[in-house]
Order: C-alpha cells, then sequence, then structure tokens
C-alpha cells in the first residue's frame, strides 16, 4: 500500500463532476479530503491523499490528468524559504498540523513538508513573505 | 569594586575584557554570586530584532544638473511617497508609508506587501530604486521633474533614525471575540486562539537596565548590523508605571531614539515586515552593551525570563476603545515554552520579534567587543527615569475654533 499527496487543480468545466468518485470505483484506491477549495463556474482545486497498490495509483493519476485536471505533488506546494525567515514564530499557533514547530532551546523554526496539509493559513500571517504558494 | 567606562575600554584594548551575553551572566550569577561576577565580567551584551512602525530613514540623494528643489513637492521611492518638507534634495521615508495605488484596508485585510520600509530593505541590500519627483521650480532650482534609477552608494547621506524602539516590555495580544482581526501584534484568531508577544525578554536591552543607570543620549549600540547611538528616549517613553522588586516594568515603559548610518548595514539585520490587515513595519536588530560600572548595575542584568511578567491584552475590544486593565499576567518563561493559561484557557504563543535573531545580535556585539571593533561610550545625558515628570498621555481633543483654516 502506497501514499501519495496530490494538489489537483481542475477547470470550472469539471467541478461539477464526480472525479473522486471514479478514483474509488475504477482504481480502486482510498483518498482523504485533505483541503478543497470548490466553486460553482470558476477554478477548483483540492489536496488529496491517495492510498492504494503502485499500479492503481500510477493509473488513478493518470485518468486524472487525461479529464484536463494539472496533478501536481503536494511537497511542491507551500514553501519555506529559510533565508527570508526571522524565526520570529508568529506563524507556530496557525499551524494546524505542527509542520511549521519552533526549537525551544534555540527558538529556531523549521518546517516539516511531509506534516504540511497546504492549508495556507501561515501564509498571510508571515510578516516577512518567507512561506509562498508555489502553484 | 566601581569601574569606570574609560578603564573598560582600556581592558577592551588590551585584550583583557571580560564580556558576556545578558543569557550567559544568568548562570555566572547563579554560580558566583552578584559580587564576584560584578568584579569579574565588565560588559554584558544584549539584543532584540523586532518590528517598530516608529522607524524610517533620511537621505540626501546629490543635486541634479539642472538643479530641482525636491522641498516642498513631492518624492516616490519605488512609488511609496517619502516626506519633502526638508531641503532640496534631502527627504524622510517612514517604515509605514505604502505604495502609490496599493489598496490598502479596502479589499480587507489588505497585504501591505510593500511600502517605505521595504524600500529602506532594498536599499541596504544594494538594489536600485527608482526615485521620482516633482518640483514647482524656483530661478534657483528650475527643474520641475526627475527620473532616476538610484542606489545607497550614490547618495550623499543614508542616516536610518528610529522616533521609538527597543520598547521595554510589551503587551500579550489576544483576541475575545467571535472574528478573526487583524493588528500590529500579528493575526489574531477568535476566542482566544492564539497570543502574540513581542519582546526578547532576558535579552532585552532595557530590561537589562531597567532604571537606564547606563543606557542614555550617546549610547553606541549595534544598529542593523552596523553601529549606531542612542540620540534620546524614544517617543512614548513611558518611565513612572508599575515596576516589580527587580525594578523591571510589568507594563510597556521605556523607549528608545535611535540614530545609525544606513550604509553600513545589512539586510541580516534590517528587514520590511508586511502585517496583514494592519499594514508595513521595519524589524531592526539592535543590540546594547552594558557596562558593569558597580554590583547594582550587574545585578539588573542577571534578570531572568521567569521574573519579567507582562500583560495579556484583549485586542479586539479593550485596546482598541482604551479600556484599561489586563485579562492576566505571564512570564515571558511561560511565553517563550509556547503555551500560556488565558481565563482557564490554553493559549497557544507566538512571537513578532525573534528571540534567536536577538541571541545572534548580543553574541555578535561580544564578539565585536573581543575583537576590539567596538568600544563602549558613557552617556552624555540620561534619559528620563524614575521619578521625572515625562509620562505617556492621551490625545485631548478639542473642537477647532475656525473651522475655515
Amino acid at each position: 500500500m502506497l501514499k501519495k499527496r496530490i494538489v489537483l487543480t481542475f477547470p470550472s468545466s469539471l467541478v461539477s463532476q464526480p472525479i473522486t468518485y471514479h478514483l474509488v470505483k475504477d482504481y480502486d484506491l482510498k483518498f482523504n479530503i485533505m483541503r478543497g477549495l470548490v466553486t460553482p463556474d470558476e477554478e477548483g482545486r483540492l489536496v488529496l491523499e491517495l492510498s492504494g497498490n503502485k499500479n492503481s495509483l500510477n493509473e488513478g493519476v493518470e485518468y486524472l490528468k487525461n479529464q484536463g485536471i494539472n496533478v501536481e505533488s503536494l511537497a511542491h506546494d507551500i514553501k519555506w524559504h529559510e533565508n527570508k525567515c526571522t524565526h520570529c514564530t508568529a506563524c507556530i499557533p496557525a499551524c494546524p498540523t505542527q509542520a511549521m514547530s519552533v526549537n525551544r532551546d534555540t527558538m529556531e523554526v523549521s518546517f516539516d513538508k511531509e506534516k504540511c496539509i497546504a492549508c495556507e493559513l501561515c501564509i498571510s500571517i508571515c510578516p516577512f513573505k518567507a512561506l509562498v504558494i508555489t502553484f | 569594586m566601581a569601574k569606570t567606562v574609560i578603564e573598560i575600554n582600556k581592558k577592551i584594548k588590551e585584550g583583557k575584557a571580560v564580556v558576556v551575553t545578558a543569557e550567559e551572566i544568568i548562570d555566572i550569577v547563579e554560580k558566583k554570586g552578584v559580587a564576584a561576577a560584578a568584579k569579574e565580567v565588565d560588559v554584558v551584551t544584549t539584543g532584540t530584532f523586532g518590528p517598530m512602525c516608529s522607524s524610517g530613514a533620511y537621505f540626501n540623494f546629490g543635486h541634479t544638473k539642472p538643479r530641482i528643489k525636491i522641498g516642498g513637492g513631492s518624492c516616490t521611492m519605488n512609488d511609496v511617497p517619502a516626506y519633502t518638507g526638508l531641503a532640496a534634495v534631502d527627504v524622510f521615508m517612514g517604515a509605514t508609508a505604502c505604495q502609490d495605488g496599493d489598496p490598502k484596508n479596502s479589499v480587507f485585510p489588505g497585504a501591505f506587501k510593500y511600502g517605505g520600509a521595504h524600500v529602506i530593505e532594498d536599499l541596504v541590500a544594494g538594489k536600485s530604486v527608482a526615485l521620482k519627483a516633482s518640483a514647482y521650480g524656483t530661478d534657483c532650482y528650475p527643474r520641475r521633474e526627475l527620473e532616476t534609477e538610484i542606489k545607497l552608494k550614490d547618495m550623499n547621506e543614508a542616516v536610518l533614525f528610529n522616533p521609538r524602539n527597543c520598547y521595554q516590555n510589551y503587551n500579550v495580544a489576544v483576541n475575545l471575540s467571535d472574528k478573526i482581526i487583524y493588528t500590529y501584534m500579528g493575526t489574531l484568531r477568535p476566542r482566544l486562539a492564539n497570543a502574540n508577544y513581542s519582546s526578547a525578554g532576558q535579552l532585552s536591552p532595557l530590561l537589562n537596565d531597567p532604571c537606564y543607570k547606563t543606557i542614555g543620549i550617546g549610547t553606541r549600540i549595534f544598529l542593523g548590523g552596523g553601529e549606531g547611538y542612542v540620540v534620546w528616549q524614544g517617543t512614548q517613553h513611558n518611565p513612572n508605571v508599575r515596576r516589580g522588586e527587580n525594578g523591571v516594568p510589568e507594563v510597556p515603559s521605556g523607549t528608545l531614539a535611535v540614530i545609525g548610518d544606513l550604509k553600513k548595514m545589512s539586510s541580516e539585520w534590517l528587514r520590511g515586515a508586511s502585517f496583514t490587515g494592519y499594514g508595513v513595519s521595519l524589524t531592526i536588530g539592535i543590540g546594547v552593551p552594558i557596562p558593569i560600572l558597580n554590583e547594582d548595575i550587574l545585578k539588573h542584568t542577571a534578570v531572568k525570563d521567569e521574573d519579567i511578567i507582562a500583560q495579556v491584552v484583549d485586542y479586539s475590544e479593550a485596546y482598541p476603545q482604551v479600556k484599561p486593565g489586563s485579562l492576566c499576567e505571564v512570564t515571558y518563561a511561560e511565553l517563550k515554552s509556547g503555551l500560556i493559561t488565558v481565563k482557564g484557557k490554553n493559549v497557544q504563543t507566538g512571537a513578532m520579534s525573534s528571540y534567536s535573531k536577538a541571541r545572534k545580535i548580543a553574541e555578535l556585539l561580544k564578539e565585536k567587543i573581543l575583537k576590539k571593533d567596538f568600544y563602549l561610550t558613557d552617556a552624555v545625558s540620561p534619559i528620563a527615569g524614575v521619578g521625572s515628570d515625562v509620562s505617556i498621555k492621551m490625545l485631548n481633543e478639542k473642537p477647532l475654533k475656525n473651522k475655515e483654516l
């Protein structure tokens, strides 16, 4: 069983389509919606964690791409620019998954991509624009 | 055992001075006691790295050919307006100035992506900025328009001047309301979801010299990576407040006005800051050396985070409506642990000022002194202290007598 976190960006024409249903029924994939932003008549964005066997995952992602959906790995989603970070810790209470954390001895901030669900709550909170969305 | 600054500088020159940071002195005093520590240690270095809106820089661009009198006209740098009510080619860029065309909070909450503080940061980073000016023209200054790229090195003078900095203690901001609020203390989520503070606590300059015994007008300091001076008490300086037995204020109190050569600063220690829904501010690193002239001065430098108290204030109602009182008191040790208790609820903390940067500044200043790159100064004159007639007042508004004016 493999896991893959992906960011889907789909055009307004696909917003009303039951995309995730097909991932379950046709490709035997489990999905966990980490974040969704779907507005009628506009673009939609969905952050999914997919789990299944390797072939199913690849075929499922291929199916999504064939539907005209832009598929990106979540790892590329939120980027922490360490050189811009002043380690002020303003982002710490905003992060719901402790992806942003602080070492209480050094009082330095670090970012764990694996824990990030791309909720974007930190983006507008950072006064130094050290956290950015890369898509 | 009283020492003088002259004696300490002599020891620095001879490579014999004992210099420690405001963190290191805590352990030294615990192990050796105040008397022995005061005899051994010559200088304690402090540091802080936090946002302060009352910041800016003034520039002299050099005269154009033919000459232009920007004074009384208008001027922008990267489309951020500068104050021109000065001489022909002198302007002041304030940290909080917003770029022309910025929607500010008309699209709420505004992002305030670029402002005066960012212009100053870009210049310090060696970047070129777009200087535009228009003037009314005179016989001696006939030119009306100016558009040019300019870098810091092209200017005659570029001087950082902060009317206020180094706040001696500050509020912890929370939000008791049911909606998110955007403040200079950051974004405060509803129903006590987070608590934001802004002080380096035991490393902060004025918390290590709480009664201003050594820090005064003329004190040489580390400023933005270069050198600067304390030139006055800062605006809103308020020395006569409630203090603990250790002399440390339990509410926001003293402040410093500082000045320094912008050309010698570095963008590692001077950064523009954008506070969503609030505006632009300038974050700058300041380090103040404290000469250990006697045991009393040393005793105060050994202050610990657990001995410094801050007030938790509601920024949804109490702060904007100027309602006195605080929700509770917490120590900086509690704040730095990441969790405090307010009204029986555990609240996660975040800071606006960087403790790790403050620590680096104190260490950097210590190294500079040990390398004989930095000598201490005696204050030319003290700043208003405890018992002085200086206090912070609210504005007493009065109806205008002649509204035509």
